[in-house]
């Protein structure tokens, strides 16, 4: 299941849904929660901007999650990333792995948050004191 | 007629995201295209020249040599930083 949305979510409810999609069939829940911070590159960021391609995002959400359900032997997995303005400590991206043991749960979780980072077309511009800027790829 | 899509700091230097044109008959691949787009000014040759950029094709990244076709949504952006 993958999400992309302005909203913020509640990762303790994605959990609970989580567990009860799996039905019995799962040992082990893993999930990794990503937050704003609020500095980067030694600078303070006072608010982050989220831009995406909206349709190749989710083409490709799906595809991160399909190949981590198959490479894992998952029995659900979840990627929820939201877009538009954010602030420092919010939440932005949370993935979580459902499978019959720990070792593929963390394995299938540190897949999919490294895979986002360097496939999903998503690109943040952060507010610092020296103005707007886009974040370059590798410092986030 | 194609669809082409600029993302992020491309779509600000170039002060476009999205356009519609019909493409010249000699121009059959993304590299030709981004050359093209290149002679419409100084601003285009640096931002569009930036060999870090990716491209995709109807929503799937592609190399400079992919072939576009008619209809096709073509798009340029620099390397993602989500997550």
């Amino acid at each position: 299941m993958i999400r992309v949305q302005q909203a913020d979510f509640d990762p303790g409810l994605e959990l609970e849904q989580l567990r009860k999609r799996c039905a019995g069939r799962a040992g082990a829940v893993a999930s990794f929660t990503g937050l704003v911070r609020d500095r980067n590159d030694g600078t303070t960021v006072s608010r982050l901007t989220l831009e995406h391609y909206p349709g190749m995002t989710e083409k490709v959400l799906d595809d991160i999650a399909a190949h981590a359900m198959t490479r894992w032997e998952l029995v659900d997995a979840v990627i929820i990333h939201r877009v538009g303005p954010l602030a420092p400590n919010d939440r932005i991206v949370f993935v979580a792995a459902a499978c019959a043991h720990r070792n593929n749960a963390f394995r299938a979780c540190e897949y999919m948050i490294d895979v986002l980072k360097t496939e999903a077309p998503f690109w943040k511009q952060e507010e610092t004191p020296h103005g707007r800027r886009w974040v370059e790829a590798g410092e986030s | 007629m194609v669809q082409l899509r600029y993302f992020a700091s491309l779509r600000e230097a170039l002060g476009i995201g999205e356009e519609q044109l019909a493409l010249p008959d000699n121009i059959t691949t993304v590299a030709q295209l981004s050359a093209w787009l290149q002679t419409r000014g100084t601003d285009w040759q640096q931002a569009l020249g930036d060999p870090r950029l990716h491209t995709a094709i109807n929503q799937a990244v592609v190399r400079p040599d992919a072939r576009i076709h008619d209809g096709d949504e073509i798009a340029w952006f620099p390397p993602v930083t989500g997550g």
